[in-house]
């Protein structure tokens, strides 16, 4: 069993406001192992991308970690004065963030934004620099890279707009990706070839992904393992064909259960009763004994460990231990 | 639900009532900035007001005004009175009470030509958002045009054409010209926002709904538009207050303000600033400090109602 | 791109003639035309010559026509109350204003930019909070307050620089300078100073409310995240990105530095186009009113277009017609 890259050990970030201090992320632990892809899942709210930006170290203030470990290849970076952070960033922990448009500056050639980063991070010259931007842009698919090198921004239609993004993120030869929502912005017909490039390309440099989205669909296309985030916490986390099929928590199995498939005749949308509670007022115990159908009294008094539940681990006093749902 | 929001009488009025009696009182108690601010500005606007009762002398009667008694400082300096207690000037005019008359002039046109600006602006934008068409388009060019231009260049011009036309004016003209040069050139603010409001609001069903029962267009403009207006144009006029008075404050110092037989602050400036290198720097001094309080302390209220009134940081 | 300056060329156009219609118009009604051209020290056959001349009997537009021709050309008659060629005393003072006004803008931004940067990337701290409520003051002080208090302290208290008139100056041609002699530029300070001090606390606010909002950009913080230094962020990026609206604000503000400097010249006596124009209003002076209205408007006119040039020089998006691919 090779070391994880990244470890991610009973994380807590807190958000300091007038009114009191609101908990976003509850004690949070999960791992990637290296060239793994990891998906994150969650509702809107549920801290998906809050988990994302803190593995960065961007977290928006006043938000900060109160509590718990990120390491990365063994060494502690949660704590890092801001400089060393910063050489982290780009350098061994690449961003793909959601919005293509809005992502590159649009007063700079995608030429000289590839550049900066190349040579912010690794030690080459500015031609060799430009020739391994070419090299970027061509493997991330964007035709005559050559010329398209010296083009700004506003010139790249959405989907190509998105390459370059993974290409810088790539840029300096990242060993993990964080990618937040990287198609959520983009026409469904280009989202397919976006999820498919960012897995070829990052089996090629072998670099693990953390894949941050709402989407089942992409989840279960591109990754090895998922991880379903609730209320700030991680409900269940698993291969994904098991989390699909074989899920566990009784949250996971509402969300599986409300994806429509197109082999069944249903009239309604399955839902899950109720609404994923507010930072503010989240329940004691099992954040989600409101909405569970199984739920007994323990949930609501004690909040229940990541436990191993057939082949995947779920927080839940109940778990489901019933053969395919599906 | 389109029917009660045009029968309902309270519609406009519990606006802002409800503005004032909620989130805004409260944002106003809780800053000292803005309480501070409040008061200054209404002790200067008291002071100004009753002038006759509240100043110690009354500058404009000759008959009180001793020679002897002119160029004293202020009373805590060498050779200063207890009587002139901040000085007094070339004629022997006590400087307080001159401060507390030429307030007046100076509040007086400065709210003046802030609601005959109000008054033109709301209209102009009133018509502009509701009638539309070429109308509107006329009406925005001659807002852009008139933006482009520094405010000072269009009072200077307009009272410039004013003193080639009536030469010898009596004071009341020259002062209705001055007020209708400073309104003029702030119109043009009102115009937009209230246009950008009426255009909002001419779309909304409820006011379709209404023109189409035959509702005049002035009834509904005074019903649903102007309501809703009247947050930002209310900061809008606080904080054109203070540019109002400082353009008039402008003009006097150079000369085509105000009448002299009524001097404002700025007036009193011009006056004090020929004394300045002999040495009697409290002529100049006393009412430059008055004009800087004024509006410094209308800047603050304006500006803390705007931050009061927005709906985003709240 | 061609057709967007010939566009502004035409828009230009218009404001100019609109503007020497309302010039022409001050002439022609108030106050007498033939006075306005020929002084008041005319003679009758003078005043019966020139009113054949200028065809004061003939149509409106042919009037009209007629002076936007002489106006074009410069030519306003004579001043009403200095007896002289207007075209000459404009072109006696228009030295003086613009030096004033370059150098009042040059302060204002280049104290004005760094000032703005420093509040915005300092938010929060002691400092940053200072300069904006200073900036609250250079809002609330007019201009001639401004002048007299420095007049007052630098002039009168510390005697260390005059506050009256522009001190030595070197001629060439139709042009003087106070700008190569020691003595002019000491004259210059603080009336410079003076006139910057209304943009200077604009530019700030403004640098720093754009530079707040751009520091909230996605791209900004992709910038971050791609571990790019703080001086790229915030210098190569950030600041590049503030200041093109900044630009064009700016650029405006030239213009309403020469309208401004009335103020500033009637403090300090300062011989430029503003005094000779407040002169004008007190006097009641129709023609130097016209002139300075009708050159004031092309100063601005002008400038406007010169801004909208350098927007496309600095924004890419505005350059490049092709469709995005």
């Amino acid at each position: 069993m090779t070391a994880p890259l990244l470890e991610v050990s009973h994380l807590r970030v807190e958000f300091p406001t007038r009114r009191g201090t609101l908990l976003a992320l509850d004690d949070i632990s999960f791992s990637i192992a290296p060239g793994e892809i990891l998906g994150v899942v969650g509702e809107s709210g549920a801290g998906k991308s809050l988990t994302g930006a803190a593995i960065i170290g961007l977290l928006d203030p006043p938000g900060r970690i109160a509590a718990g470990e990120i390491r990365l290849a063994g060494r502690r970076i949660d704590n890092l004065p801001y400089e060393q952070l910063r050489r982290i960033r780009g350098r061994e922990i690449g961003a793909v963030f959601q919005d293509p448009l809005t992502s590159l500056n649009p007063l700079y050639t995608v030429g000289r934004q590839l550049v900066e980063t190349i040579t912010t991070h690794l030690d080459l010259t500015a031609s060799q620099a430009r020739a391994r931007a070419i090299e970027l842009l061509a493997a991330t698919g964007i035709p005559a890279p050559e010329a398209r090198v010296d083009h700004f921004p506003h010139q790249f239609s959405g989907g190509m707009r998105q390459r370059v993004v993974i290409a810088l993120a790539l840029a300096a030869n990242p060993k993990l990706i964080v990618a937040d929502e990287p198609t959520t912005a983009l026409d469904v017909s280009i989202q397919a070839q976006i999820i498919t490039l960012l897995k070829k390309i990052c089996r090629e440099q072998g670099a693990a992904v953390m894949l941050v989205t709402h989407d089942m669909g992409v989840i279960a296309e591109t990754c090895d393992r998922v991880a379903v985030m609730y209320a700030g916490r991680v409900a269940e986390i698993g291969p994904v064909a098991d989390v699909i099929h074989r899920p566990a928590h009784p949250y996971t199995v509402g969300l599986m259960g409300s994806i429509p498939a197109m082999d069944e005749d249903r009239e309604r949308l399955l839902q899950i009763d109720g609404a994923m509670p507010r930072l503010t007022a989240i329940p004691p115990g099992c954040a989600f004994n409101p909405r569970c159908p199984r739920v007994v009294e323990r949930c609501r008094a004690e909040r229940p460990e990541l436990a191993q539940v057939g082949a995947t681990n779920a927080a839940c006093w109940r778990p489901v231990t019933v053969e395919a749902v599906r | 639900m389109a029917a009660d929001a045009p029968s309902n009488p309270t519609a406009g009025p519990s606006t802002l009532r409800r503005l004032l009696d909620g989130d805004v009182w409260h944002s106003f108690r809780s800053s000292p900035v803005a309480m501070l601010a409040a008061l200054i500005a209404l002790v200067c606007f008291v002071c100004a007001l009753f002038a006759e009762v509240v100043a110690p002398h009354n500058p404009f009667d000759l008959a009180t005004l001793e020679l002897l008694d002119s160029l004293k400082p202020p009373s805590w300096v060498d050779g200063g009175e207890p009587k002139y207690l901040l000085g007094t000037d070339g004629q022997g005019r006590d400087i307080l009470s001159a401060l507390m008359y030429g307030a007046r002039i100076s509040l007086l046109v400065g709210i003046a030509s802030v609601l005959l600006s109000l008054l033109i602006g709301v209209s102009l934008g009133l018509l502009a958002g509701f009638v539309g068409g070429r109308t509107d388009a006329v009406i925005m060019r001659i807002c852009d045009v008139m933006l482009s231009f520094p405010s000072i260049l269009v009072a200077l011009m307009i009272s410039g054409v004013g003193r080639s036309l009536f030469p010898h004016a009596p004071d009341m003209l020259a002062l209705v010209v001055l007020v209708l040069a400073i309104a003029l050139t702030g119109w043009v603010q009102y115009a937009r926002t209230v246009r950008g409001s009426t255009l909002v609001e001419r779309n909304k069903e409820y006011v379709q709904a209404a023109r189409v029962i035959g509702v005049g267009p002035l009834r509904i403009m005074r019903r649903h538009v102007l309501p809703n207006v009247l947050g930002p144009v209310l900061v809008l006029a606080t904080i054109q207050i203070a540019s109002a008075i400082i353009t008039e404050a402008t003009l006097s110092f150079l000369g085509v303000g105000v009448p002299a037989t009524s001097p404002s602050l700025g007036t009193l400036i011009r006056n004090g600033n020929d004394y300045l290198f002999s040495g009697e720097w409290w002529i100049t001094a006393w009412p430059s400090l008055t004009l800087v309080l004024i509006t410094l302390s209308v800047n603050l209220l304006g500006d803390w109602l705007r931050d009061a009134l927005n709906p985003r940081l709240r | 791109m061609l057709v967007f300056i010939l566009r502004r060329l035409v828009q230009a156009l218009v404001v100019m003639l609109s503007v020497a219609f309302i010039a022409f118009m001050l002439f022609q009604y108030v106050g007498d035309p033939v006075t306005n051209l020929l002084g008041q020290d005319a003679t009758e056959e003078q005043r019966t010559a020139l009113r054949k001349d200028l065809g004061l009997d003939r149509p409106f537009p042919v009037q009209f026509a007629h002076f936007a021709t002489n106006a074009a050309q410069g030519e306003f008659g004579i001043s009403l109350r200095q007896g002289r060629k207007v075209s000459a005393l404009i072109v006696e003072r228009f030295p003086a204003t613009l030096e004033l006004a370059l150098v009042a803008g040059l302060i204002a931004l280049g104290l004005g930019i760094p000032l703005g940067v420093y509040a915005a990337l300092r938010r929060g701290k002691a400092s940053a909070q200072l300069l904006m409520t200073g900036t609250l003051f250079g809002v609330s002080l007019p201009n001639f307050v401004i002048g007299i208090v420095l007049i007052w302290v630098f002039a009168v208290e510390l005697k260390w620089l005059p506050s009256f008139g522009r001190g030595e100056v070197v001629t060439f041609g139709a042009w003087t300078s106070g700008l190569l002699t020691r003595d002019g530029l000491l004259h210059l300070i603080l009336p410079a100073f003076t006139l910057s001090a209304f943009q200077l606390t604009l530019i700030m606010r403004l640098v720093r409310a754009e530079m707040l909002e751009v520091l909230r950009t996605d791209y900004i913080r992709f910038a971050r995240a791609r571990g790019l230094t703080d001086r790229s962020v915030y210098f190569g990026h950030a600041l590049k990105n503030t200041l093109v609206p900044v630009i064009t604000i700016t650029g405006l503000q030239l213009g309403s530095l020469i309208a401004f400097a009335i103020i500033t010249e009637q403090v300090f006596q300062w011989p430029g186009m503003g005094l000779l124009f407040i002169q004008a209003v007190q006097f009641a002076d129709i023609p130097v009113m016209a002139a300075y209205l009708c050159l004031i408007s092309l100063i601005f006119v002008v400038i406007n277009l010169g801004v909208d040039l350098l927007y496309f020089a600095v924004d890419p998006r505005l350059r490049v017609e092709g469709k995005a691919h």
